[in-house]
């Protein structure tokens, strides 16, 4: 027998039908009586002083309601680290991107809302913009925020070990650098929400957000509502990926456009608008070189990154810092030197996306590392197994791998892939590539400084014993956190599964930190699983004093109650639930007491049933500064082999094949893991052979739609082969850890380095289009 | 000025006036209420607006709702019947097709009109058939097998 009734099995997911049949209900399909529909004016250029707004014609337009500019919206600063607030919610004296926002409108429909966006005259005195991160940081560049000189957002600066002494005993050292670019998250629903205010003052926003307790915490700062007034909630959201991470202009517009009309205001973002916001992937540049010993030994570590933020910080300050501290791992070093600068340009602000500001550094360096194992005649699985970390070792950068199935998802994706056979015996044209990396189960630390606990959940079980509900305020979207907490309540309570119910993403329910750093089934897990102990603990209490029996004697599995480990006698208690159900279709039967009636005779002793719990993650991570961002209870680690065709003669790169092996500790769900990493796998090869935002040379985006910005269609995906590794993590609940974000570290270095494998050119600038590609197979036959 | 139009809905007979610039999702989220069909670009690019007309998948972002005039229509509403989930559904729910099922209505429709035109497509013409339905969650991977599995479920029934 498993050791699990519910937990590691392929249940389908709660929302499932409701997401087949249309009936669930994301924020867009809302609509209240009396609702407006509200717009926002956003700015034409990259960057100029506002010399005057004049909404005199606007506001008599017939249909229109309100008018917010930065007037009647204040200049509270906001932003996402409280150490870098430099947004208001409407630009008062400047504009620094094309699509910066300045004023909002509510009106009795879109069209009405539209017209009077058109009819809001602003005078600018246009300046000189700079868009490239290299430009920006030279002297006598455009000055963005006077307050940052330099156009430098944030700099960073982290030496462990003597770095100069380490590279000074290395054999060998290999120099790289790297490109990526701008991405967009691209999810599939625009953002949207719906703001309302009672007349209690209360403000109830419905969103689409990752993070329903921090849009609440920024909309009551910037609006000058007391916290408590405002309820936050999350419907069915359709895909976040990062950006859905933080307040929007959009929400706090909603909210204010419904203070000041008293009704409801409904937003949203088009995909133009999308686009415009972004809030997505930075485009980094990397600067690298990695000091090994002949025989292979990893030894020191120089990485420098430049971000391009765009016009403003957003989560900007953890990216800068995930650049160098998600290189700490998986392999050993000695010494790790790393420097980090974030520049200001006159761009949309980049910020969170899957592999929060570890995708790009991860890519140059597991490139490094191929290139270093060719230099020293090693296969480069070889090379990397040499020096990878194992559970228990902590990282140069002071990281603690509690559990770390590095060996085991290399040789899983090896041997999966058949690497032996085709590592260079593959014909022209033909590569075959590998690349590993590792991932935080959940940030260690709040985004802004807190005791806070990250998760509380409460469960409380319904009067008849029969169906336990978790409530939580953790985000639900699209991963599957909703199924994964009912799993958990169900193992935990020795309920059955279909009896459990979830209410999430609600502020009023409970404290959730929400959906980013891939930390809801770790912290929220850990509640639950909490909550879930409290109530089968008062269930055996009360079943014990029933019964004259010892409450440790009781034990709880798939829907039933064992004494001892068998029936026991619980006759009387049968009895009882029958008399006071007369009547009903169901009654409970079989050998063993039901989880039902066990928690029916709870409530008659105890009134109703609930159970509490809280997580937040003990003190990790060294006193360095800085040294918090990259710390989490857990880290998932992946290994990746891809398979690609190139056509010589265009430079097409077809990805054939990929396998793909992680880490995720103990699989809660089976299915929802493989759903992670094969969607993981297809964002990186996106980002691999696609996805690029441009710019014109005013700074406005060329490619805003889903039809001119690519990202893959189904004929993009190869099959691919997924292979879970589950080492049980001792600090996460029943042992699971991440899958949402580590899974997408290996893609593109994978895929880069199969393209090495094929054609001998190594691609340092992605995308990789077929003309760049082209061009590289060129300079090879010109050098050749 | 509005125009009067008449059309089939999900089995139903459905008269309405609406402007000439009134697109048929719009008609269908905003004035029938059926708002299983999503507004995702507006541009015909995602696919997440996907309809069958007439034994079509259309996107209806890029449909007006006049040139649906006498048309049947058939949206993610009018699948399931008696309270049961279609094939399709029953295997997109099984398998894990869906993640944030955002793109989930226009991909099931996609998948309905392949199944009716082929009932036993092969891999590559499922792939063909969802390539304007974009996804950005789960890879295709497990979509494609609940495709295969529901032309399966489907024949079974219909041998049986």
């Amino acid at each position: 027998m498993s050791e699990f009734t519910v937990l590691n099995t392929r249940a389908p997911r709660l929302d499932g039908p409701a997401k087949a049949t249309g009936r669930a209900e994301y924020t867009d399909d809302l609509s209240l009586p009396g609702m407006l529909c509200g717009a926002i004016l956003q700015s034409p250029i990259a960057h100029g002083k506002i010399l005057h707004i004049d909404t005199s014609k606007a506001v008599k337009l017939k249909g229109v309601k309100a008018i917010a500019t930065a007037k009647e919206a204040g200049l509270i600063k906001y932003g996402v680290s409280p150490a870098r607030y430099d947004e208001t919610l409407y630009a008062h004296d400047k504009v620094r991107y094309v699509g910066d926002e300045i004023a909002a409108v509510a009106a009795i429909d879109h069209a009405t809302a539209q017209e009077a966006l058109s009819l809001i005259k602003v005078d600018f005195e246009e300046l000189p913009a700079v868009f490239d991160m290299f430009e920006a940081m030279k002297e006598g560049a455009p000055q963005i925020h006077q307050e940052f000189p330099g156009n430098m957002n944030a700099e960073v600066h982290q030496e462990f070990g003597d770095s100069d002494a380490a590279f000074r005993e290395c054999d060998l050292v290999v120099d790289h650098t790297f490109l990526n670019k701008r991405q967009d998250a691209a999810f599939i629903e625009p953002h949207a929400c719906l703001a309302v205010f009672g007349l209690d003052g209360r403000l109830t926003l419905y969103t689409s957000t990752q993070v329903p307790h921090y849009v609440m915490r920024t909309v009551s700062m910037v609006l000058g509502i007391p916290v408590g007034n405002v309820r936050v909630v999350k419907p069915a959201v359709g895909g976040g990926f990062g950006p859905k991470c933080e307040a929007t202009p959009l929400e706090m517009s909603a909210a204010l456009l419904s203070r000041m009309t008293g009704k409801p205001v409904k937003m949203g973002y088009s995909r133009e608008q999308v686009f415009l916001h972004s809030r997505a992937r930075h485009q980094f540049y990397a600067e690298m070189s990695l000091g090994v010993k002949n025989d292979g030994t990893m030894v020191a570590l120089r990485n420098k990154a430049i971000l391009d933020g765009g016009a403003y910080t957003s989560f900007g300050i953890a990216t800068v810092y995930y650049a160098g501290s998600l290189l700490g791992g998986p392999y050993k070093l000695k010494a790790m030197k790393y420097d980090g600068y974030r520049v200001y340009t006159n761009k949309p602000a980049c910020g969170a996306q899957r592999g929060h500001g570890g995708v790009a550094h991860r890519a140059a360096f597991e490139q490094l590392l191929d290139m270093t194992a060719q230099k020293l005649g090693m296969d480069p699985i070889q090379m990397r197994l040499k020096n990878i970390m194992q559970a228990g070792d902590v990282t140069v950068n002071e990281l603690d791998m509690s559990s770390l199935g590095m060996k085991e998802c290399i040789e899983a994706v090896r041997d999966g892939s058949n690497w032996d056979k085709k590592k260079g015996k593959l014909p022209k044209g033909k590569g075959i590539g590998m690349a590993c990396g590792f991932f935080v189960s959940g940030a260690g630390y709040p985004i802004y400084r807190s005791d806070t606990y990250h998760s509380t959940v409460v469960i409380k079980i319904s009067e008849d014993g029969g169906v336990a509900t978790v409530l939580t305020g953790s985000a639900e979207i699209g991963q599957g956190s909703d199924t994964v907490m009912a799993m958990i309540a169900a193992e935990t309570l020795g309920a059955r599964l279909e009896d459990i119910r979830v209410v999430s993403g609600d502020t009023d329910l409970s404290v959730d930190l929400g959906a980013y750093s891939s930390r809801q089934t770790l912290m929220t897990g850990h509640a639950t699983r909490e909550a879930a102990e409290q109530i089968r603990n008062k269930i055996a209490q009360f079943l014990a004093e029933e019964l004259d029996c010892s409450a440790s004697s009781i034990t709880f599995r798939d829907g039933n109650v064992f004494f001892d480990g068998g029936p026991g006698n619980f006759e009387k208690i049968r009895t009882q639930y029958i008399k006071e159900h007369r009547g009903w279709t169901d009654p409970p039967f079989g050998e063993f007491l039901t989880f039902r009636e066990a928690a029916r005779l709870a409530f008659l002793k105890g009134g109703t049933l609930v159970g509490t719990g809280k997580y937040k993650p003990p003190r990790l991570g060294g006193s360095y500064k800085g040294a918090a961002v990259g710390t989490s209870p857990a880290y998932g680690c992946s290994a990746q082999v891809v398979e690609v065709t190139v056509d010589l003669e265009t430079g097409e790169v077809t990805v054939d094949d990929m396998t793909d092996a992680h880490d995720c500790g103990l699989a809660i769900n089976r299915t929802l893991v493989e759903g992670q990493m094969q969607g993981s796998l297809a964002m990186g090869l996106g980002e691999c052979l696609f996805e690029e935002v441009k710019f014109d040379s005013r700074g406005r985006i060329l490619n805003s739609s889903l039809g001119e910005y690519r990202i893959p269609t189904s004929l993009d995906m190869p099959k691919v082969r997924s292979i879970i590794v589950e080492s049980r993590e001792p600090k996460g609940p029943y042992g699971a850890k991440e899958v949402g974000e580590g899974a997408i570290m290996p893609t593109i270095p994978a895929i880069l380095n199969a393209i090495y494998d094929a054609t001998g050119v190594r691609v340092n600038e992605l995308p990789v289009s077929s003309e760049r590609l082209f061009m590289g197979l060129n300079k090879n036959r010109e050098e050749a | 000025m509005k125009t009067l139009i008449s059309l089939v809905v999900n089995g139903e007979s459905v008269e309405s006036a609406v402007d000439s610039n009134v697109t048929l999702l719009q008609f269908l989220r905003e004035d029938l209420g059926l708002t299983g069909t999503k507004h995702g670009c507006g541009l015909g690019d995602c696919g997440a607006c996907t309809v069958i007309m007439d034994g079509q998948p259309v996107n209806s972002c890029l449909v007006l709702a006049v040139q649906a005039n006498g048309r049947e229509i058939l949206t993610i509403e009018g699948l399931a019947e008696n309270g049961k989930l279609h094939p399709i559904q029953q295997a997109f729910v099984e398998k894990g097709a869906i993640q944030c099922g955002f793109c989930t209505p226009g991909m099931i429709l996609s998948a309905k009109a392949l199944l009716a035109e082929k009932p036993k497509p092969t891999e590559q013409e499922i792939r063909m058939a969802i390539s304007g339905n974009l996804c950005r969650c789960t890879g295709y991977q497990k979509i494609v097998e609940a495709i295969q599995e529901a032309a399966k479920s489907i024949e079974a029934t219909e041998a049986s």
